[in-house]
């Protein structure tokens, strides 16, 4: 892993405004007296609830045990009496069912399981359900359950693990302090996922405008046998495709997966989770996220438990200066803005994100001037120009002949576009409309 | 920290835009590539007001002002909303005059402009839509209707504010071996305002590349291809054929390379599509100059390639990542 | 020139043998009852039978794989023209028409401000469209676009449907991202315009004329039946719908309870303004 990452073709450079949290430290977020845990925190399934109304938990009690394969379980952020079963403005902006828990300020602790002190000797069998039982999801944005990645199908082998602290978003932190705060437990992570791999080693990605965070985990990576690779600083590096593609040179085919060319792909804040369950026995119920924004008084990193409310966290973080012209979950380029500040933290919460006014992006849909920057900086090279226009027509068959199923949605076209097109929200549209359109066929 | 205290402003949720990511956007606008462009013209407007004089300036404000209002006439008498703001009208009226020769009649600048911008432009949809270059369809529109007035050049009077100017012939006009290649670098010779000045229009070229405004493969290959074809001829036949640089360094070979045939609506978007573009017209360029009625082909070897352009873009369209084998790497 | 005329007329004429010729020789049977269908057909091309337009559908009728009442534009006299012609019976058939299960107009429900694709199955895709309320209209006109007919209007951010126009085609259907649009029986004249399932009070924290399940429009038709109660929302019962004197005799609080032509008549003039 010696040899020089590789730089995959096109990809932006927007300015990544990450000095104003980067430096500061993670602090733990004080206990609040009620959490709204949002039941669906994971892509497939969502899981089934095992409390009810009035039901008194403890920090760590089990909420909510997995629905299905693809489905993780849902813990008790603290311990206290389970309010109600109710609805809260979900990130998506739908309200989704939360469990409103009501804490008693004891914040006892009751281990759903034990620690595994010896994991270098435990079955790997066992450290996967240990991940699965604690309800560690991808931590990097699309809350894909961890435990489903590291079970590669039968005849699928797996010969690399990519631990992703790239974070190629503007403005997050959180996965660079947490690399510099915890390097030790994030090489850790990267040996026992490895170990549930059947892996010798593991490459931990880092994009290299982070080179404090790169030299902590390669003084911890030594220890724990696993290796650090800097990536070149280039938006969607942190994206899997392309981070495979940098840490290997291999490329994953349209519409597969990373495991179908021997990949698995975790985020950094999930191997410290993973460490969490394994090492101390603690299940997913916190995490760091970035509080930030220009609008705000005291941008930074906090650990917070989940089923906080944003509105919490921009407290924390000060509150505002000036009315920002966006409230988003996530980085810049692919987050989701909210109309509400009741939505809570959820385990794929990497940032919460103020835009103020003067750098927001409005979409105006002047007219495509075939200027080619999308074409240019599209990572997936397909050409967005052509298919924004074909979705513009509602001809998605054509959408579909241009590839547009091949997006991944990193945004790179439309910040670029000067006609400030909404690129990216025609190809979700069009990748709808198109699934739409096979289940239909059968 | 933990104190919630009165004075903690929060955000006022009604006021949250929601859209779709992502949630920034790079600086570059219409406006901005429009007036970064006309900034790239300066240098060889300077050099085409020093050497014909106010003519120069009459010719340059006629076609402007011409475009946009003929723009703007268009966008009421359709009812849409106005777009001269943004830029490419008087871009497109600077380039129109730079394709016309400095006494041209006060009329067929107006017409010009009307052409360019109705004709060539509004009638498709307007910006983004035009499939042909608008001031290369204005141009061609006049040389057709009035060859007279479109290919008698004044002969440039250096210093000499002079409306009424020598009339000269083009270089490409004249006889192998008449010209001179510094007088041509300067821009001391006959042609449109914009043909002239080698140097000046190297300069806007040099600026849009710069800025990345335009594709380097097309100039490159326009003037590559040009400079290939010519030279082969004129190896063959030196009293027959010019130099070579005399082709690449008059009859708005430059102009052409660097400010038309790079013209965004107007040209591929991939890169291999723009180096099948830029050959496209070098290619028609040197056999109409060479063997063609006319003694400048430019204008309609661009104008063809324009129609090739969907083509040229569909073509060269690049495997999607993911869509070549996987590369087995070592682990 | 006498040759050129010879010369030209002799190729004038051979070719005209042979074009007769090939005329004769590959010429399509057409049956002409399906010429005759498709004139009895309404020729919108709506697509509502399930065919690729009303000539696709002739010749699926004629080869009796349909029955004339599959489409929905034709009236039902239509329908027995056909089969008359075509000596097949015809089956009755209610008409149908769309309905827009939300009043949830501008003034009336909380929006956030939305900026992107002017498109309600785009719009969807973000944020779920930027209206407090989940489940309503989010008034950028997909279904009105889709409708062939002009019978959907869009007002103060609403899809309207004028019954009158509708004939049923269903198109609008597929095109709501939300499964906002029922078919109804025509002659069904009072609905409740929401389709909101949440809990009264949180649908009233976003519209003002969501159907709050007072049931007093229950209460109001009695033992009659014409209500149907579906959790936190109170839907017309269309085996048995209610008549318009139901909207005065219920006094619907918010307004939810409408009768059609009311609705799509002028600005509502409601409790809530």
């Amino acid at each position: 892993m010696s040899d020089k990452p590789r730089k995959f073709k096109g990809g932006v450079h927007p300015n990544d405004s990450k000095a104003l949290s980067a430096h500061k430290a993670i602090e733990a977020a004080p206990l609040l007296e009620s959490y709204k845990v949002i039941m669906h925190q994971n892509i497939g399934a969502p899981p089934e609830l095992v409390v009810k109304k009035g039901d008194a938990v403890k920090k760590g009690s089990l909420l909510a045990k997995a629905g299905g394969f693809v489905s993780v379980p849902l813990h008790s952020p603290t311990s206290g009496v389970v309010k109600a079963i109710d609805k809260v403005p979900g990130p998506t902006g739908i309200s989704v069912p939360c469990i409103e828990i009501t804490a008693d300020g004891e914040d006892e602790w009751e281990s759903p399981f034990e620690p595994i002190a010896d994991w270098k000797n435990t079955d790997p069998a066992e450290l996967k359900q240990r991940v699965w039982d604690a309800g560690v999801v991808g931590m990097g944005g699309a809350g894909f359950p961890a435990h489903v990645k590291l079970s590669p199908p039968e005849g699928k082998t797996i010969d690399t693990l990519i631990l992703n602290g790239a974070e190629c978003e503007p403005y997050l932190t959180a996965d660079h302090r947490l690399m510099l705060e915890r390097a030790d437990d994030v090489a850790l992570g990267c040996a026992i996922i490895a170990r549930i791999l059947g892996l010798e080693t593991g490459v931990i990605g880092v994009e290299n405008n982070k080179p404090d965070a790169i030299a902590a985990l390669r003084d911890a990576a030594v220890k724990h046998g696993v290796t650090v690779q800097a990536l070149p600083v280039n938006y969607p590096q942190g994206a899997e495709k392309q981070l495979i593609y940098a840490i290997t040179g291999r490329e994953v085919p349209v519409g597969k997966l990373p495991m179908d060319v021997g990949c698995v792909v975790q985020n950094v804040a999930s191997a410290t989770a993973i460490v969490d369950a394994v090492v101390k026995g603690v299940p997913s119920i916190e995490r760091v996220t970035t509080v930030t924004g220009k609008p705000l008084v005291d941008p930074g990193n906090w650990l917070f438990r989940i089923g906080t409310p944003i509105s919490t966290a921009l407290e924390l973080a000060g509150g505002i200066t000036e009315q920002p012209a966006k409230l988003l979950l996530g980085g810049p380029m692919m987050g989701i803005a909210q109309s509400s500040l009741n939505v809570t933290v959820m385990k794929n919460t990497s940032g919460v994100l103020l835009i103020a006014q003067d750098e927001v992006s409005q979409y105006t849909s002047e007219p495509c001037i075939r200027c080619g920057r999308c074409v240019e900086c599209c990572p997936m090279s397909i050409l967005p120009a052509t298919i924004s226009q074909a979705v513009e027509n509602k001809r998605f068959d054509w959408a579909e002949k241009l590839n547009v199923m091949a997006c991944i949605e990193c945004g790179s076209c439309s910040y670029s576009c000067p006609s400030h097109r909404p690129l990216n929200q025609h190809f979700k549209r069009a990748k709808v409309e198109i699934q739409a359109g096979l289940r239909k066929k059968g | 920290m933990s104190e919630e205290t009165p004075s903690i402003r929060l955000p006022d949720p009604t006021r949250l835009v929601v859209s779709n990511s992502p949630h920034m956007r790079d600086k570059p606008t219409i406006k901005r590539i429009m007036f970064t462009v006309v900034a790239a013209m300066a240098p060889a407007c300077v050099a085409a007001v020093l050497f014909f004089g106010v003519a120069a300036v009459q010719t340059l404000l006629l076609c402007v002002l011409s475009c946009v209002f003929a723009e703007e006439g268009w966008n009421k008498l359709v009812k849409r909303s106005s777009t001269w703001k943004d830029g490419s009208a008087i871009l497109s009226g600077i380039l129109l005059g730079m394709n016309l020769n400095a006494g041209t009649p006060w009329w067929v600048c107006l017409l010009g402009g009307a052409l360019a911008m109705i004709l060539g432009k509004q009638l498709y949809g307007g910006l983004g839509y035009n499939p042909f270059n608008p001031v290369l369809v204005a141009r061609v529109g006049l040389l057709i209707g009035f060859p007279g007035i479109m290919t008698t050049w004044d002969k440039p009077a250096m210093g000499v504010m002079a409306v009424d100017g020598v009339t000269a012939a083009t270089p490409l006009g004249l006889a192998p071996g008449e010209t001179f290649v510094k007088d041509m670098l300067l821009g001391n010779v006959g042609g449109c305002l914009g043909e002239t000045s080698a140097i000046a229009l190297l300069i806007g070229g040099a600026i849009l590349l710069w800025f990345k405004l335009i594709k380097w493969e097309v100039p490159l290959a326009f003037i590559g291809t040009v400079f290939v074809i010519t030279g082969v001829a004129h190896l063959v036949n030196p009293e027959a054929f010019h130099s070579p640089f005399v082709h690449i360094l008059t009859g708005g070979l430059l102009l052409g390379a660097f400010f038309m045939a790079t013209d965004m609506v107007t040209s591929p978007m991939t890169r291999k599509g723009c180096w099948i573009f830029g050959f496209g017209c070098g290619l028609i360029t040197s056999l109409i100059r060479l063997w063609g009625a006319y003694p400048e082909g430019v204008s309609f070897a661009i104008l063809f390639m324009n129609a090739l352009t969907p083509l040229i873009d569909r073509g060269t369209t690049s495997k999607p990542f993911g869509f070549a084998t996987p590369v087995k790497g070592e682990a | 020139m006498i040759t050129a005329i010879i010369a030209v007329g002799i190729l004038g004429a051979v070719l005209g043998v042979v074009i007769g010729f090939v005329a004769k020789a590959f010429a399509v049977e057409v049956d002409e009852r399906i010429e005759q269908v498709e004139e009895l057909l309404p020729g919108a091309n709506c697509g509502g039978c399930g065919y690729a337009g009303c000539a696709d559908f002739a010749k699926g009728v004629v080869a009796q794989r349909a029955t004339p009442d599959q489409c929905p534009v034709c009236s039902s006299e239509d329908v027995v023209a056909i089969a008359d012609y075509l000596g097949i019976s015809a089956e009755e058939k209610e008409k149908m028409v769309a309905l827009v299960r939300c009043s949830g107009d501008i003034p009336n429900t909380v929006r956030s401000l939305y900026n992107g694709v002017r498109d309600c199955r785009s719009a969807v895709l973000v944020a779920g469209g930027a209206k407090g309320c989940d489940y309503g209209c989010l008034g950028f006109g997909s279904c009105a676009e889709a409708c062939p007919f002009g019978a959907i209007e869009m007002r103060d951010g609403l899809a309207i449907v004028h019954k009158e126009l509708c004939v049923g085609c269903e198109n609008c259907v597929a095109a709501c991202p939300k499964d906002l649009i029922l078919m109804v029986p025509a002659a069904a004249t009072t609905h409740v315009y929401c389709n909101s399932p949440e809990k009264g009070a949180a649908k009233r924290a976003v519209c003002k004329t969501a159907c709050i399940a007072c049931r007093k429009c229950v209460k109001a038709s009695g033992e009659e039946d014409h209500m149907e109660i579906d959790g936190f929302l109170i839907r017309s019962n269309y085996e048995n719908p209610p008549a318009a004197e139901l909207v005065e005799a219920a006094a619907c609080p918010t307004t939810a309870l409408r009768v059609d032509t009311e609705h799509a008549k002028g600005a509502y003039q409601g409790a809530s303004k």
